[in-house]
C-alpha cells in the first residue's frame, strides 16, 4: 500500500475525508445561500432563474458541482463506514450512560442528524436539481425595461419539449432586455406552498444547525487545526454563522413562500 | 558462612571505576545466548531489563500488575537527588555520599553509598535523554529544589509526580526492547519461587494470575526488583499489591535477609478514618516547610476536640503545644522524618491526639497564610490541599490539616554484596527490595535515585561478570529442580485453597498490621517485641486453621493471590520483630526505648551494633540465624545526630 | 449510609455475564469507593461467595490501575479524579449505583469489572519511546528546553493510562491516550529524530487494536482524571498527516 492509501485507510485518514468533505459542504452552503437569496427578490424569479442557469452552465462551477456531489456521497459513505467501525469498537454497550455529563447532544447524534440531512438532500435534489436537469420545466420570458429595472413583464411559457431554449438579448427598439429561462422559481414557489414540504425543510434546517454546531468546529479539529488564538473564532463562526444564521435563512425561504406569497 | 561484601580495595572515589575494570566482560556474540529473568518492573526492574536487553541479553520480565507502568515507583512524589551541583551551592558527589551515610545514621556501606552518589549524575542525563519532562527554569535549564532538609538544592523533580515520570522513562526504554524482541514481558504474573540448580539461581516459578497456570521459566540469572514490604503493616503508603512474596520465597531458598526491621515512617500522611481504611495517602514532606505542627496542651482539651465539642481554630495560642518547635528549636518543624513521626506518636500516646480517632496531630497553615497570603500558599501547596480536601472533606485553608505517620519505605531487604548479588549465586536484588544503600534511614528523594542507579548503571556491569564466569551453557526448565519447585508451589496453592475457616485473609492481614504497628513501629522495647513474636506465631497457626480462601487455582482468584502474600507477610513480620529485638539500639528510623539519651532522644550504639544483620533461613517455624557484616568506616567520622 | 449496588459479574472472558444486585449497608461517608467495595467483598467472602473482582493498586490516583464505569461515567461522577479517589460522600443514602467494566473491543473483560488494557502497552511498544541506550548520554543541561514547551510536554505526560478516555468515548476511541503519549515526545527536542516514525507506528497500532475513531465529542477530556486536553489529539493529527503526506519516512 502506498503511504497515501495507508493514510486514508487509517481512522485518522477516514476522518480526514469526513472533515474535508464536511468543510467543503459547509463552504458550499454559503454560496448556495447567497444564490438562493435571489428568491426573496420580487422580480417574478428572473434573478433566481438566471442564477440557476449560470450555476448549471458555467464550466468552472460545473466542475465544482461534481466535487460537491462527490463530497456528499463520500461524506455519507464514510460516515457509514466509520459508524460501523465505531459500533464494532464497542459491541457490548453500557447499561447506564450519562453522555450529557461530558459532551454536547449534537456531538453524540451526528449520525441521526446526518441521516435526516441525507434524506432531505435526496428529496431536495430530486425535486429541484433533477427536475431542472431532466424534468419538463416550463420557461418564463422576462422583459425588463432598460430604463427602469423594476418594470419587468413576465410571461409564462409552458413546457413544449422542442423550441424553448435559454436565451438573452436586448431589444434596442423597445428598449428592453429579454430573458427566456427555465422557470425553476415557479417550481420552488409551488413546492413551498405545500405544508409538509415546509415542515420537512424547517425540520431539516434545524437538524443542519445542530449538525454544524458540532460539525463545523469538529471538521477543523479533524484536520488537526487547533490554535488557542483562532479556535474561539472558529467556534464563534460555527455557532453563529453555521448553526444559527445560515439554517435560519434557509428555513425562512419555505416559510416566506408559504405565508407571504 | 562468612558474608563477603566484595567491596573493592583502594580509595573510596576510585573503587567503582577500578571494580568496573576488573569485572569480566561477556563477549558480544555470546550475550544473546544468555537469558536473564527480571521480577518486577518498577524503576529498578524496568531500567535493568531495558539496559540488559540493550546490551544483547535476552530478558524475561514479570510484573503482577496489568502493565509494567503501574509498579509502585509511580507514586513517588518528591524528586530524585543527583550531585550535579547545577546550583553552584557546594554540592558534590562526596557531599551527597556524606549526607546519605549520615542520614542513614551510619548503618550503610561507604562503598555502596559512594557509588550511588557517583552514578546519580548519569541518571539525570539518562532520564532527560529519554524525554522525562523534569521541571525547568525560564532559561530552559533544569530546575532544582532543596528537599527533606538538605542544605543544597540537588533534587530534580517533575511537579508532584517525579516517580511516574521517571518510571515512564524506564518503561519506554523497556517498551523499545519489547518491540525489538529482546524483552519478553509477562504481565499479571506473580513469582512464587526461585529455582536453584547446583546452588545457583537458574529460574523461577510463576503463577499466571488470570489463568492460574503455574509456569517454569529458566534463565542464567534472576533479578529481584520487587520493591518494599511496608504492607506488612497492613496500612502503609504502599500500593495494595506491593508484597514481599518474591524476596521472601528467595529468602527461604537461601538468600539472607538484611536489616529487616529498618522501616521508614513518614510523618505527613492523611489520618485513618476508620476500620475500613485500606491504605494511607502521603502528602509531600514539603508541607512542613510552612506548616506548624501542634496538639492541644492538655488531655482534657484534646478530648473535647475529639468529641467535636471544640474546634481547632478556637483553641487559644497559649493552649497549643507546638511540640517540635518547643523540643527542637533549631530545626523546629523541619526535623527529620523519624523524629517528627516519633514525637507525633508520643503526643497521641499521651492522649493529646486530635481527630475522631485521636490518632493525628495538627499541621497548621494559619500563620503561613497570614504571612504569605492565601494566594502564595495556594501556589505552593494547592494540589496537596486539594488532595487533602478530597479525602477528608475538610478545607485546610480554614482549619488545620490533621496528619498521621505512616509506613512509607523499608530500608531492609535481601542482603546483597557490592555486586548486588544475594547470598544465592545468580540471584540479585535491586532497588528497595535490597538492603543496601540507605542504612537505617533513607533521605528524601533518594529512593528513586537508588532504584535507577542499580538498574541502569550497576547491574549491567556486575551481572556481566557473573554471566562470564558461569559461561553461556544453555539453561533448561526441564531440569528436575523446576519440577520440584513447581510441585512445592502447587502444594502451597492446594493447602491454601483447602482452607475453609471463618476469617478472611484480609482480617489476618489487618491483625498482623496491628501487631507490627503496635510493637515494631516507631518506638520499640524488648517486652513488646518479645510479646509480638508470640502473637505473630499464634496468628500464623490460626491462619492455617481458620482462614478462608475461596475458589480454585485455574481462575482469576483475588482471594488466593492475597493469601499467598499474607502468609509471607506473617513470616516476615516475625523476622522483623526478631531483628528489632536483636538491635538493642536506637538508630535512624528505629527508636529502641531502652536506648535513649537523658533527654529522651535516640541513642545509637556503634560499639555493639555497627553491623548489618543478615538473617539466614533455617526452616519452617525455626528462628533464622543471625550473621553479621561489620561496617567499616574509613572516610567518615561517626557522630550522633542532633536537631536541638 | 445504605446503598444498592448493581454490579456487572462475569466469570471470565468467555462467560456472558450479567448484573447482580447487592446491598451495601452501613457504609461510611469517609470510605473511598473502593473501600466500600472492599467491605462488600469481605461480606461476600464470609458467605463463601466469590468476591467482586476489580483492578486497583496504588489507591492514590497515579498508577492508573483502577477503572469502573459508575452510574454512567468512568471513575464516577466527580471530575479530575480516579475511582480510588472517589469518596462515598459523593453519593446519597439509599442510592442505587450501577457499576460496569470499561466497555471496548480492545479492552476485553477478564473477570467482573477487570478488563485487559494491554492494548495500551502494545501501542507504546510500537514506538512510544526515544531510542537511546543506557549510558553515553550528554549532560542533561546540554539541551535547553523552553519552560512553556517543557510544561506542555509535562501536561501530556501526566496521563496515567487508565483508559477512562476509551470508556467515556461513544466510539471507544483511544485517541486521547495515544495522542498524549505522542505529544509528549513530539514537543520535546529529544523526541524529534523519531517524531514522524513514531506517530505513524503508534497510530497504526492503535487502529490494529480495534479502537474506534475520534469524532471530537470531547467526552474523553472531561472524564480524564488527569485533565489531558483535546489539543493533544489535534497535534497527533497534524503530525500524522504531515508524516504521511509530506515526509519521506515510511514505515511498514
Amino acid at each position: 500500500m502506498s503511504n497515501f492509501s495507508k493514510a486514508f485507510s487509517s481512522t485518522l485518514g477516514k476522518k480526514l475525508i469526513m472533515g474535508l468533505t464536511g468543510l467543503f459542504l459547509s463552504l458550499f452552503l454559503v454560496v448556495h445561500l447567497i444564490g438562493n437569496l435571489q428568491l426573496f427578490k420580487d422580480d417574478g424569479g428572473k434573478a433566481f432563474n438566471e442564477y440557476s442557469f449560470f450555476m448549471t452552465h458555467f464550466t468552472p462551477i460545473k466542475i465544482v458541482s461534481y466535487l460537491l456531489y462527490a463530497s456528499i456521497i463520500l461524506h455519507a459513505v464514510y460516515a457509514l463506514i466509520l459508524t460501523t467501525a465505531n459500533k464494532k469498537a464497542r459491541p457490548v454497550g453500557y447499561a447506564v450512560t450519562k453522555g450529557e455529563a461530558n459532551s454536547t447532544w449534537s456531538s453524540r447524534n451526528m449520525g441521526i442528524l446526518g441521516t435526516i440531512l441525507l434524506i432531505f438532500i435526496v428529496v431536495h435534489m430530486s425535486n429541484f436539481w433533477a427536475q431542472y436537469h431532466w424534468g419538463k420545466l416550463p420557461y418564463a420570458r422576462y422583459e425588463m425595461n432598460l430604463n427602469d429595472a423594476t418594470d419587468v413583464q413576465v410571461t409564462e411559457l409552458p413546457f413544449d419539449g422542442k423550441h424553448l431554449v435559454h436565451s438573452q438579448y436586448v431589444d434596442t427598439q423597445k428598449g428592453t432586455e429579454v430573458v427566456v429561462a427555465k422557470d425553476l422559481y415557479k417550481i420552488v414557489s409551488e413546492s413551498f406552498k405545500q405544508w409538509w414540504y415546509v415542515v420537512l425543510y424547517v425540520v431539516s434546517m434545524i437538524a443542519m444547525g445542530f449538525h454544524l454546531y458540532h460539525g463545523f468546529q469538529s471538521g477543523f479539529q479533524t484536520l488537526g487545526f487547533d490554535h488557542s488564538k483562532y479556535k474561539p473564532l472558529i467556534d464563534f463562526l460555527g455557532l453563529w454563522v453555521f448553526s444559527i444564521i445560515i439554517p435560519a435563512i434557509f428555513a425562512a425561504m419555505p416559510l416566506y413562500f408559504f405565508f407571504l406569497k | 558462612m562468612i558474608l563477603d561484601s566484595k567491596i573493592p580495595e583502594g580509595p573510596l572515589a576510585e573503587k567503582w571505576s577500578k571494580h568496573k575494570f576488573n569485572l569480566k566482560l561477556v563477549n558480544p556474540a555470546n550475550k544473546r545466548k544468555y537469558t536473564v529473568i527480571v521480577i518486577g518492573t518498577g524503576l529498578a526492574g524496568a531500567s535493568a531489563a531495558a539496559s540488559l536487553a540493550e546490551l544483547g541479553y535476552n530478558v524475561k520480565a514479570f510484573c503482577f500488575q496489568d502493565s509494567p507502568r503501574r509498579a509502585h515507583s509511580i507514586a513517588a512524589q518528591g524528586g530524585v537527588n543527583a550531585a550535579k551541583n547545577y546550583r553552584n551551592d557546594g554540592d558534590s558527589v562526596y557531599r551527597l555520599f556524606y549526607d546519605t551515610i549520615k542520614g542513614g545514621d551510619y548503618r550503610a556501606r561507604e562503598a555502596n553509598v559512594y557509588r550511588l552518589a557517583e552514578v546519580s549524575v548519569d541518571i539525570i542525563d539518562q532520564c532527560v535523554a529519554q524525554g522525562v519532562p523534569f521541571a525547568r527554569e525560564y532559561g530552559g535549564l533544569l530546575d532544582n529544589r532543596s528537599f527533606g532538609g538538605a542544605q543544597v538544592s540537588r533534587t530534580f523533580y517533575a511537579r508532584g509526580q517525579t516517580g511516574q515520570q521517571l518510571l515512564l522513562g524506564a518503561y519506554s526504554a523497556l517498551n523499545r526492547q519489547i518491540n525489538e524482541g529482546k524483552v519478553k514481558m509477562y504481565n499479571r504474573h506473580e513469582m512464587l519461587d526461585i529455582v536453584k540448580v547446583d546452588g545457583k539461581a537458574q529460574g523461577v516459578i510463576t503463577r499466571n494470575l488470570i489463568t492460574g497456570e503455574i509456569e517454569s521459566h529458566a534463565g542464567h540469572a534472576v533479578l529481584l526488583c520487587t520493591g518494599g514490604y511496608g504492607n506488612v503493616f497492613y496500612l502503609s503508603t504502599n500500593a495494595m499489591g506491593s508484597n514481599t512474596t518474591a524476596i521472601w520465597r528467595a529468602h527461604k531458598k537461601g538468600a539472607f535477609f538484611g536489616n529487616p526491621c529498618y522501616t521508614q515512617i513518614h510523618p505527613t500522611c492523611i489520618p485513618v478514618s476508620g476500620d475500613h481504611q485500606s491504605k494511607l495517602t502521603l502528602m509531600s514532606e514539603s508541607l512542613r516547610n510552612d506548616g506548624r505542627v501542634w496538639v492541644p496542651k492538655t488531655r482534657e482539651m484534646a478530648e473535647k476536640v475529639r468529641k467535636g465539642q471544640l474546634k481547632a481554630a478556637d483553641i487559644k495560642e497559649e493552649d497549643r503545644d507546638y511540640f517540635l518547635e518547643r523540643k527542637y528549636p533549631s530545626f523546629g518543624n523541619l526535623v527529620p522524618r523519624d523524629v517528627a513521626s516519633r514525637n507525633a506518636k508520643e503526643a497521641f500516646d499521651d492522649g493529646r491526639g486530635v481527630g475522631s480517632s485521636g490518632k493525628a496531630v495538627y499541621l497548621d497553615f494559619a500563620d503561613a497564610i497570614k504571612r504569605l497570603g492565601k494566594h502564595a500558599v495556594e501556589a505552593k501547596y494547592g494540589n496537596l490541599f486539594d488532595m487533602y480536601y478530597q479525602i477528608t472533606d475538610e478545607n485546610p485553608y480554614e482549619m488545620p490539616m490533621r496528619i498521621y505517620p505512616a509506613v512509607h519505605y523499608t530500608m531492609g531487604g535481601l542482603w546483597v554484596d557490592y555486586n548486588l548479588q544475594t547470598t544465592v549465586p545468580g540471584l540479585y536484588a535491586l532497588g528497595e527490595c535490597n538492603f543496601s544503600d540507605h542504612g537505617a534511614n533513607r533521605l528524601g528523594a533518594s529512593a528513586l535515585m537508588q532504584g535507577l542507579a542499580d538498574g541502569y548503571f550497576v547491574i549491567p556491569y556486575t551481572l556481566g561478570d557473573y554471566l562470564a564466569t558461569i559461561g553461556p551453557k544453555p539453561v533448561d526448565d526441564k531440569h528436575p529442580a523446576f519440577a520440584e519447585a513447581k510441585k512445592g508451589v502447587e502444594e502451597t496453592v492446594n493447602k491454601l485453597l483447602a482452607l475453609n475457616g471463618t476469617k478472611t485473609v484480609d482480617e489476618y492481614h489487618r491483625e498482623l498490621g496491628n501487631i507490627m504497628w503496635e510493637y515494631c513501629g516507631m518506638a520499640r522495647n524488648e517486652a513488646g517485641l518479645t510479646k509480638a513474636i508470640g502473637l505473630i506465631q499464634e496468628l500464623k497457626a490460626d491462619f492455617w486453621k481458620n482462614a478462608k480462601v475461596l475458589g480454585v487455582n485455574e481462575e482469576f482468584n483475588m482471594s488466593l493471590e492475597k493469601a499467598h502474600r499474607v502468609i509471607d507477610f506473617i513470616e516476615l513480620g516475625e523476622l522483623m520483630v526478631r531483628d528489632a529485638l536483636n538491635r538493642a539500639e536506637s538508630c535512624g528510623g528505629h527508636f529502641r526505648e531502652e536506648s535513649q539519651t537523658e533527654e529522651g532522644e535516640a541513642k545509637r550504639n556503634d560499639d555493639e551494633f555497627a553491623y548489618v544483620a543478615a538473617w539466614e533461613y533455617k526452616g519452617d517455624n525455626v528462628p533464622q540465624e543471625l550473621h553479621k557484616e561489620h561496617l567499616v568506616y574509613e572516610n567518615v567520622k561517626l557522630t550522633q545526630r542532633s536537631y536541638k | 449510609m445504605n446503598l444498592t449496588l448493581k454490579v456487572w459479574r462475569q466469570k471470565n472472558a468467555n462467560d456472558k455475564g450479567g448484573f447482580v444486585t447487592y446491598k451495601a449497608d452501613s457504609i461510611s461517608q469517609d470510605m473511598s469507593f473502593l473501600e466500600m467495595l472492599d467491605v462488600v467483598n469481605e461480606g461476600l467472602t464470609k458467605k463463601g461467595e466469590d468476591p467482586i473482582h476489580f483492578d486497583h493498586d496504588c489507591r492514590e490516583g497515579i498508577c492508573g490501575m483502577c477503572s469502573l464505569y459508575i452510574n454512567g461515567r468512568p471513575h464516577g461522577p466527580k471530575r479530575a479524579i480516579t475511582t480510588c479517589q472517589l469518596h462515598m460522600r459523593s453519593f446519597k443514602d439509599g442510592e442505587t449505583i450501577t457499576i460496569e467494566p470499561w466497555r471496548a473491543t480492545a479492552f476485553p473483560v477478564i473477570k467482573d469489572l477487570a478488563v485487559d488494557r494491554s492494548a495500551f502497552d502494545r501501542i507504546q511498544q510500537a514506538g512510544g519511546y526515544v531510542s537511546v541506550n543506557t549510558g553515553g548520554i550528554p549532560d542533561a543541561n546540554e539541551i535547553p528546553i523552553p519552560k512553556t514547551i517543557a510544561d506542555e510536554a509535562f501536561n501530556s505526560a501526566t496521563c496515567i493510562q487508565c483508559g477512562a478516555c476509551v470508556a467515556a468515548c461513544k466510539n471507544a476511541s483511544a485517541s486521547l491516550f495515544v495522542s498524549a503519549k505522542i505529544s509528549q515526545l513530539a514537543l520535546l527536542p529529544q523526541g524529534q529524530p523519531e517524531r514522524y516514525r513514531r506517530v505513524q507506528a503508534m497510530v497504526a497500532q492503535m487502529d490494529a487494536e480495534g479502537f474506534g475513531s475520534c469524532t471530537n465529542t470531547g467526552a474523553c477530556e472531561i472524564e480524564c482524571p488527569k485533565e489531558i486536553s483535546l489539543t493533544n489529539i489535534n497535534r497527533m493529527r497534524r503530525d500524522y498527516f504531515n508524516a504521511k503526506f509530506f515526509k519521506e519516512e515510511e514505515i511498514d
